[in-house]
């Protein structure tokens, strides 16, 4: 039974006076404020948060929470989002004490034991990479590629070349346009081939001396690998750029094959993907990057070096680059979801790694193949971790669109797959079921898809039919932002 | 360890349905030469027991403020989080759900969010919040472009004081590769900024006015006379503010702030070497279009049920690409909620006792440091709040090393940042910061250290 009250806002359950929290006395000698701050730079009144009690807190927002889907209650088979199990194991890891208590600037003695997981990271992220400078910093992958994106800025800059142009396939995720564009790029979108690849002819016209770097997703987002990519590599490093590889689908590869090895030279990881930090409704993620050699000098500051001491003991130090770009964020990065991406590589081991990419493809190729007939994928004979199916045909003939779909998903206990994205596919269902799913949780999957497209286009339009709320208003909410609760006046 | 589901015979039945004989067959696509022909030289598996073993080994030659007495300061602070705080973000629907894209599926996430971006607008006094981003570096950054879009101007940006050494970093880092000149103000004596040097700095094509406060020197600037100073040019105040010291200090918003951004860690988020932490961002209403990262609106369903949205999605990356305001697409919404459940659990008066006990006993601690000889508490008739610079008798850096060996933690050393323009640069400077956790006993410790 649903608890309709929590569909209060805490305010409304607010009442003065009310309190949760008790401090402690004070213990030291007092003196009066206004003697310590001058008025004019006190708060006239007191702020105006709720005033709730604790059990308020707790049941309000526990109730909220059950009006979510998550991995932990239910499949969400999120393209590009990898959303997979995560373990519990790293939950408890990641706060002990020594990790999670840890002050930024304490000094580096003090937290060697912190340190030496950090530096085992980096070289277990350079090793997947097969790139070997690592700077774990950015905050997300958006912050990674852009970070890349200033590295390899300082890289032109310094060898005095001003390289202007940043391509990207047609289907590449958005943030990196963004990225290109925040670090003083100029985008060039190149168009795909009728099979979803790269169109190598079209990159031969573009691909100049002004090219600074190809930004390129692979597995690309329709699931496929970029079998050019090699060709494609050679074609901008001929013209002295650089490739970039969007980490994102990571999760295909990892163990099989290796940016480094197939021409990039530099990635992003999104930690909380491909190596299992949860994605908190929306972060923190954690997008460390992975680069050559020779474009270490401008990671961002700080990077771990390992050394011996004189005694002969390691030590572990906090490293600033040559020629950083300076840092990208505050202090060393998103430690807490580094720590739970190291327990997952700790735990799969290299044998692991390649057998949680390989499942990830077996569960991704079965769910193609068993939806067929129903929501056919248009690329590719076989796909990696993900695809992309389209409702066309069930449009044209049916009048039942993606959304309808992914709708009703919800009413019988399925997150919805990414829907109308990439734009490429009309009608688009971009599944990613992951490694950690069962066959019987798949069957069920596209059985329910079976089910609804055989239900009426008309009720399918108004779903989900079961779920608190149903089709919000979106037009609505954009045309007269309501951003924030205010008091009702006069009532 | 393995997360997997297939046995032998499933995954045989799996690969016949789709109609290969293995998963080798199914990576074909991916070019013989360019798979990799050895397992990674990775470190081998581990069972749960062994791992934390493993970690529990390796944290145990780390300390961190719960073993220790943390005086340290610089932007990250070791306050108090109330038990909801963890209980409730530890719940598997809110931290293994995804950013919001299906609403009817995450209304949970949704209002948490949308009631996060309300207590953010009550605790700093502005009209609209943002849903989280990075941290208060970042923000800071996120800010300052999002004052040249609005003004229309890219022509300089002022740093006001003492603005945190690393903020201004990454700052300089967001900016620097345009021809915007960043033009960085120094502290006068009293160890605010210098007012009269501000006024000259600021033009008809400044952006945007950064302050902190209170300042990275712990010292309270005069956030109205700055805002004057600003909005005569009909440049934008940003303001970067601490806030638990909204408990007591008049909120930015009331003192002509257009932008507001903070450093959240001290919402009940861990020290954690650094993060995640919480980049907080709330503007005046007139420039929501104009804002970086997600917001979450209310609206209503198809019932007229109130119900709420990720919001104003135009402004944003995967519709507008390289016209987007900002790349941004995750956020911190766990750390948002963190945050959320810390304001709820303080209430006003919550926050107004917490920013006393760190404004007494920051300032006790500043007393029977000055009395020391030897030792002197600069900016001492400054206006304060929980932070303060001490000029000691000896090396920063040295100092900090002597009491660290008595398990106590204060610092950062000012000499291992860029000097502050303004701020004497000597190795003997070193930052205190009390928080409402110190007990006068740590305090007095720390002072016999000290002598």
């Amino acid at each position: 039974m649903r608890n309709t009250l929590a569909t209060q806002l805490i305010f409304d359950l607010s009442s003065p006076g009310r309190r949760a929290a008790r401090l402690p006395q004070c213990d030291v000698p007092n003196r009066a404020v206004e003697e310590l701050i001058p008025a004019k730079f006190l708060a006239q009144k007191p702020l105006p948060l709720p005033e709730v009690a604790e059990p308020d807190i707790v049941r309000h927002y526990v109730n909220l929470s059950t009006l979510n889907m998550s991995v932990d209650t239910h499949f969400y088979p999120l393209g590009s989002c990898t959303m997979k199990y995560n373990p519990k194991r790293h939950e408890r890891l990641s706060k002990l004490g020594g990790i999670v208590d840890v002050h930024p600037y304490q000094h580096a003695d003090r937290m060697q034991g912190l340190l030496a997981i950090l530096y085992e990271m980096q070289n277990m992220l350079g090793e997947i990479a097969g790139l070997p400078a690592v700077s774990l910093q950015p905050a997300a992958g958006a912050q990674g590629e852009l970070t890349a994106l200033m590295v390899a800025a300082a890289y032109f800059r310094d060898k005095g070349e001003n390289r202007r142009k940043v391509l990207f396939p047609a289907s590449a995720h958005g943030t990196n346009p963004a990225s290109a564009a925040i670090a003083g790029f100029d985008c060039v979108q190149l168009p795909a081939t009728a099979n979803g690849l790269m169109d190598v002819e079209e990159l031969r016209k573009h691909a100049d001396s002004s090219t600074a770097c190809l930004m390129v997703t692979n597995p690309n987002t329709l699931g496929l690998f970029e079998k050019q990519i090699a060709e494609v590599a050679k074609i901008i490093h001929d013209v002295g750029g650089l490739v970039y590889i969007d980490g994102a689908n990571m999760n295909a590869i990892m163990g099989i094959t290796r940016p480094g090895d197939f021409g990039g030279d530099m990635m992003h990881y999104n930690v909380h993907k491909t190596f299992t930090g949860p994605h908190g409704a929306g972060g923190p993620g954690s997008g460390p990057i992975a680069v050559r050699d020779f474009l270490k000098p401008y990671l961002p500051a700080p990077i771990i070096e390992k050394s011996t001491a004189e005694n002969g003991q390691t030590v572990y130090q906090l490293v600033t680059p040559e020629k950083t770009i300076g840092k990208v964020r505050t202090f060393f990065g998103n430690v807490g979801i580094l720590i739970r991406g190291y327990c997952y590589l700790r735990t799969l081991g290299p044998e692991g790694v390649r057998k949680a990419a390989e499942h990830a493809i077996l569960n991704a190729n079965y769910l193609k193949a068993i939806l067929k007939d129903i929501l056919p994928a248009a690329h590719g004979e076989y796909c990696l971790h993900e695809f992309v199916a389209s409702a066309s045909k069930l449009s044209k003939e049916k009048h039942i669109s993606a959304m309808d779909i992914a709708k009703r998903l919800l009413d019988f206990g399925f997150h919805a797959p990414t829907v109308y994205f990439p734009l490429v596919v009309p009608e688009a269902l971009m599944m990613e079921p992951t490694e950690t799913e069962s066959k019987a949780t798949l069957d069920a999957f596209a059985e329910t898809i079976r089910k609804i497209t055989e239900e009426s286009a008309e009720f399918l339009h108004d779903a989900p039919h079961s779920l608190p709320v149903s089709r919000p208003n979106d037009v609505q909410a954009a045309r007269q932002p309501v951003l924030s609760w205010s008091p009702k006046v006069g009532v | 360890m393995s997360y997997l589901f297939a046995t032998a015979t499933e995954e045989q039945a799996m690969l016949s349905r789709i109609g290969v004989d293995s998963i080798d067959q199914l990576l074909q696509q991916i070019p013989k030469p360019l798979q990799l022909d050895k397992l990674l030289d990775l470190p081998p598996a581990l069972s749960e027991m062994e791992l934390e073993q493993h970690l529990r080994q390796l944290a145990s030659q780390s300390s961190g403020a719960t073993s220790r007495m943390c005086f340290q300061g610089g932007g990250a602070y070791d306050h108090y989080i109330p038990s909801v705080v963890d209980e409730i973000t530890g719940r598997g629907e809110y931290y293994t759900a995804y950013t919001p894209y299906q609403a009817e599926a995450s209304q949970g996430t949704l209002q948490a969010f949308f009631e996060y971006q309300t207590m953010i607008c009550q605790l700093t006094g502005m009209q609209v919040s943002n849903a989280s981003l990075y941290e208060g570096g970042g923000s800071v950054s996120e800010a300052t472009l999002m004052a040249m879009r609005t003004t229309g101007r890219t022509g300089r940006v002022v740093i006001a004081g003492a603005l945190h050494p690393e903020y201004t970093q990454v700052l300089r880092t967001y900016v620097g590769h345009t021809s915007t000149e960043v033009i960085h103000i120094p502290v006068g004596s009293d160890g605010t900024v210098d007012l009269t040097k501000l006024a000259g700095a600021i033009d008809e094509n400044t952006a945007a006015v950064i302050v902190q406060n209170p300042n990275f020197l712990g010292n309270i600037e005069d956030l109205a006379a700055i805002a004057d100073l600003t909005h005569a040019k009909e440049s934008l105040m940003v303001v970067s503010t601490d806030p638990i010291s909204l408990g007591l200090l008049a909120r930015p918003g009331e003192l002509g702030a257009d932008i507001v951004v903070a450093e959240g860690q001290s919402l009940g988020i861990p020290l954690q070497f650094g993060g995640p932490y919480l980049g907080i961002l709330a503007c005046r209403n007139d420039f929501i279009r104009r804002m970086p990262g997600r917001l979450i609106g209310e609206t209503i369903d198809r019932t007229g049920g109130r119900c709420f949205v990720l919001s104003l999605q135009a402004r944003e990356q995967h519709i507008r690409r390289d016209k987007a305001t900002s790349n941004i697409c995750t956020n911190q919404g766990l750390m948002a909620l963190r945050a959320t459940m810390f304001m709820a659990q303080m209430g006003p008066q919550g926050f107004k006792e917490t920013a006393e006990l760190c404004l007494q006993k920051a300032h006790y601690a500043a007393r029977q440091i000055a009395a020391i000889p030897g030792y002197t508490i600069l900016f001492s008739e400054t206006p304060k709040f929980k932070e303060f610079v001490i000029q000691a008798p000896q090396s920063a850096p040295t100092l900090i090393e002597k009491v660290a060996k008595a398990g106590v933690d204060i610092g950062p050393a000012l000499s291992q940042f860029a000097p502050i323009p303004g701020m004497p640069d000597t190795e003997n400077l070193l930052l205190v910061a009390v928080t409402e956790q110190r007990t006068k006993a740590q305090i007095d410790h720390l002072v016999n250290l000290l002598k």
